[in-house]
């Protein structure tokens, strides 16, 4: 069963199928718990706002339409219910605010590099050091502005589409990508400062 | 603040090609944009290798590993699928 798609999931578990219930439980759970972490204060709370979720889920199945897909559906079941538990929101930044990717100070008079990134991505291939760079990686999203680390999360950390992405969080494909962005930006330089060397 | 990015009649210089790494990456930039962009690429070893920094970047976050749900978490869920159940059986029709 672990193998089947989700929609068949479903159909399964509308049809009385507790074992395909468990599947879809165990193959999106992670991925729900660091998406409703990002708006909650606790991981307490987080697996509180995961099993609401899947009671609204149960409630909603009769009226799934199949509009969007089986995962859209339920990451926007868990953000209206995070949302409502959530205190974080009021504190998301804007997409406008101007941050660069990399600091300025970096840069000469003309725009080129004055101080180059440092080396550090053969770290990661070494298997001395690769545990110790997944480590850090995982925090350096978990510290990001709560937008960005939504985004990056979820494209990144989760594999999720940009279509999809935007479908869950609700956003424009331009905002989408200047998230993504600067999350990305900010957890490259995380593991350059981490890490590299000159 | 960071240098405008008309790209219109000049070259990219580094400070502009970091911030259009995510979009080149994606696979957005207008066709003249992504020569200009390759095209500093080509004569810059440092902008090559950030382009490569974010790559490495993205794959590593696609390598955190889901946990699987704890044992007795699972209970919980599975509690919640036998009470909704119940009461689905328990409606007429």
């Amino acid at each position: 069963m672990d193998s089947e798609p989700d929609a068949v999931l479903l159909g399964l578990l509308r049809a009385g199928d507790e074992q395909a219930f468990v599947t879809l439980v165990r193959r999106h759970h992670a991925a729900m718990l660091r998406l409703a972490c990002a708006y909650v204060p606790s991981v307490a709370v987080a697996e509180e706002v995961v099993q609401d979720t899947w009671v609204g889920v149960l409630r909603g199945i009769a009226s799934f339409e199949g509009r969007s897909s089986v995962r859209t559906w339920l990451f926007r079941i868990l953000i209206n219910r995070a949302r409502t538990a959530g205190v974080r929101e009021a504190r998301s930044v804007a997409v406008g605010d101007v941050e660069p990717a990399v600091d300025a100070a970096r840069f000469d008079s003309t725009a080129h590099w004055a101080a180059p990134p440092e080396h550090w991505t053969q770290l990661a291939d070494d298997r001395l050091h690769a545990a110790k760079v997944a480590d850090r990686i995982r925090s350096a999203i978990e510290e990001l502005p709560q937008r960005q680390r939504q985004v990056v999360t979820l494209r990144d950390v989760d594999g999720m589409t940009s279509e999809e992405v935007c479908a869950v969080l609700d956003i424009s494909e331009a905002n989408q990508r200047v998230l993504l962005h600067r999350g990305r930006s900010r957890v490259r330089q995380v593991l350059e400062t981490e890490f590299g060397r000159a | 603040m960071l240098p405008k990015l008309r790209l219109r009649h000049r070259d990219i210089v580094c400070q502009q090609a970091v911030e259009l790494m995510t979009d080149y990456i994606e696979g957005v930039l207008p066709r003249a944009t992504r020569r200009r962009f390759e095209a500093h690429l080509a004569g810059c070893p440092h902008c090559t290798e950030y382009l490569e920094q974010m790559r490495t970047t993205i794959g590593l976050a696609g390598t955190i590993t889901p946990e699987d749900v704890p044992a007795q978490l699972l209970d919980e869920f599975i509690a919640i699928y036998r009470d909704w159940s119940a009461d689905q059986d328990g409606e007429p029709g």
